[in-house]
């Protein structure tokens, strides 16, 4: 695997992994939005933006997700030119979209893949919730579904790394026949036998928990990730009370029952090898 | 004022107009010997889903359908309208059995959400909406969606997975309440007007988009002026429509649904240069 072409997609991996983070000296000091402790950049990166005090985990970008659990130079991506036509000619989305697609340098709120983990082919996706707060528009529904669909078609285990806001408003109903759409596509892949591990990072709300987030094999989540389908405001809005303390947390579904297990970063790629393993793949000893 | 000029503002307060026909209404007129089936044999009974066996024109079908309750007492029971899990998870185990039992499925949308409480998500809201979503894309019946009044969000979708999508003229049919709509977008939930305009949600609109296959005219004024009439031309459409889905086998119908849904939002993407 380390011919010339592994060697430039992991470049150029590495190098969109980095897009959009700040560009702070190591030195600099970071504060833990959760614990307030402080610590340098260098400590915060090292830990793959895992607070080194309280293990507070900050959201990351989709394709510094991937290229924390793919091996190195197998990553390539799918489909990576989809983008959404505005639909319904909603008023001002177009230059929200520009926006988005600038800052961030993707087209839509989910990257797409095919990539290999300790030398087991993967079809393998990640959300961006720093693309329109990781929205659902017809454009994510329609790559998280041919994701799927290219999964049950080569016979790969499938893996999507979730983190959404719910639908993308600009988009209406068809934001919302994306969740039908994933939906039917992943009970087919089911039913024709393919492994499907769904993890869940902070937030996971919506519409994307009431399709493919929820329809995992294996349900893995972050810690203290938000999840649920109706947002925390909305709920305390109808019942007229506080929420109780962790309530929509990852610990909190654990308890629930509606998740197999909370996987800290750091394990996540260690998880899903034992996971590609137990499933009968043959995993290299290193996982290279 | 005639239907055809009422504005979506309008079209959202017949929607919701009190005296609408209502879940226990339709199915009245429509079936005979309706058998209501309670409970989803894990915890609980959610009545903001009413659901069942009936028979139509004679042959036995499953009806499941929101339920918004006729006086105060039952509007509290039901959330207004708005479905608990336990009341998707009921409605995945009649479709299952329609399934089981080679019945078609008659779904009628009424309900502005998926009910947000904290009850609700503990046990799993969007982990029984994902379900149902699941298990009616790859039922081998026909399954006919009938938007009655109001189709709001995930809470909608979950009975909509159907061939074929139908949607009462005054009807609205959106990813969000137009309040919620407003509140999310520009954090005022007094815009609602404004969202009814901008949100595409009538049945025109939503024909056009391809999300829904036929419109069902309603009496001048809105159905609940001559519910008969609705009743009447209800009926009729889903004799044709069943007739229609009766001549396909099992795997059409399975592969049909899909491909209906698959293609959702197809004109929304585009190839971005890079």
């Amino acid at each position: 695997m380390s011919s010339i072409f592994a060697q430039r997609r992991q470049k150029l991996l590495a190098l969109k992994a980095l897009r959009g983070t700040p560009t702070a000296s190591p030195h600099a000091v970071e504060r833990c939005p959760s614990c307030q402790g402080e610590f340098t950049r260098r400590e915060l990166v090292a830990g793959r933006y895992v607070c080194p005090l309280c293990g507070h985990h900050y959201p990351v970008g989709a394709y510094y997700r991937l290229s924390m659990v793919l091996d190195k130079g197998t990553f390539r991506e799918l489909d990576e030119a989809l983008a959404s036509a505005d639909p319904l000619e909603f008023p001002g989305y177009d230059s929200k979209l520009e926006q988005a697609q600038g800052r961030t340098g993707m087209n839509e709120a989910v990257v797409t893949a095919v990539g290999r983990m300790g030398g087991v082919k993967v079809a393998v996706g990640a959300m961006d919730s720093r693309f329109f707060m990781g929205s659902m528009s017809a454009a994510l529904g329609e790559k998280v579904t041919r994701l799927v669909e290219y999964a049950g078609k080569n016979r790969l285990p499938l893996i999507l790394f979730s983190a959404s806001g719910g639908a993308r408003m600009q988009e209406g109903i068809l934001s919302l026949m994306q969740m039908a759409k994933t939906a039917a596509a992943l009970e087919q892949f089911s039913r024709r036998g393919g492994l499907y591990i769904s993890v869940l990072t902070h937030p996971t709300t919506g519409g994307v928990t009431a399709s493919f987030a929820s329809l995992g094999d294996i349900m893995l989540a972050e810690p203290g990730a938000l999840i649920g389908f109706a947002g925390p405001r909305v709920i305390q809005q109808t019942i007229g009370e506080d929420l109780p303390e962790g309530f929509q947390r990852s610990e909190y579904l654990l308890e629930h029952g509606f998740l197999d297990a909370i996987v800290p970063r750091g394990q996540l790629r260690s998880t899903i090898l034992q996971l590609l393993r137990l499933h009968g793949k043959e995993v290299d000893q290193d996982g290279k | 004022m005639a239907n055809e000029n009422l504005t979506p503002t309008q079209r959202v307060a017949l929607a919701r107009h009190p005296e609408r026909p209502g879940a226990e209404d339709i199915i009245n007129a429509l079936f005979t010997e309706f058998f209501p089936q309670r409970g989803d044999r894990r915890c609980g009974e959610d009545p903001a889903i009413l659901g069942g066996v009936a028979l139509f024109h004679g042959k036995p079908v499953t009806v499941i359908a929101h339920r918004k309750g006729r006086n105060l007492e039952e509007h509290l029971a039901c959330h207004f309208g708005m479905p608990s899990p336990e009341g998707y998870r009921k409605a995945q185990r009649l479709m299952e059995q329609a399934e089981k039992f080679r019945r078609p499925i008659l779904t009628f949308i009424d309900t502005p959400g998926a009910y947000p409480g904290l009850e609700a998500e503990a046990r799993g809201q969007g982990e029984a909406i994902a379900r149902c979503l699941a298990i009616s894309s790859a039922l081998t019946v026909p399954v006919v969606a009938v938007v009655t009044g109001e189709g709001g969000s995930g809470g909608a979708l979950a009975l909509g997975v159907g061939n074929r999508v139908l949607m009462l003229d005054n009807a609205v049919y959106s990813v969000l309440s137009p309040e919620g709509f407003a509140a999310i977008l520009w954090k005022d939930a007094s815009r609602s007007g404004e969202a009814c305009d901008v949100m595409k949600l009538t049945a025109a609109d939503l024909l056009a988009l391809g999300v829904v296959d036929e419109i069902i005219p309603e009496p001048e004024g809105g159905a609940h002026k001559e519910p008969n009439t609705l009743y009447q031309t209800l009926d009729a459409a889903l004799v044709r429509e069943l007739t229609a889905l009766n001549k396909l086998s099992p795997a059409a119908l399975a592969a049909g649904r899909y491909k209906k849904f698959r293609v959702m939002g197809s004109s929304a993407v585009r190839k971005e240069r890079l």
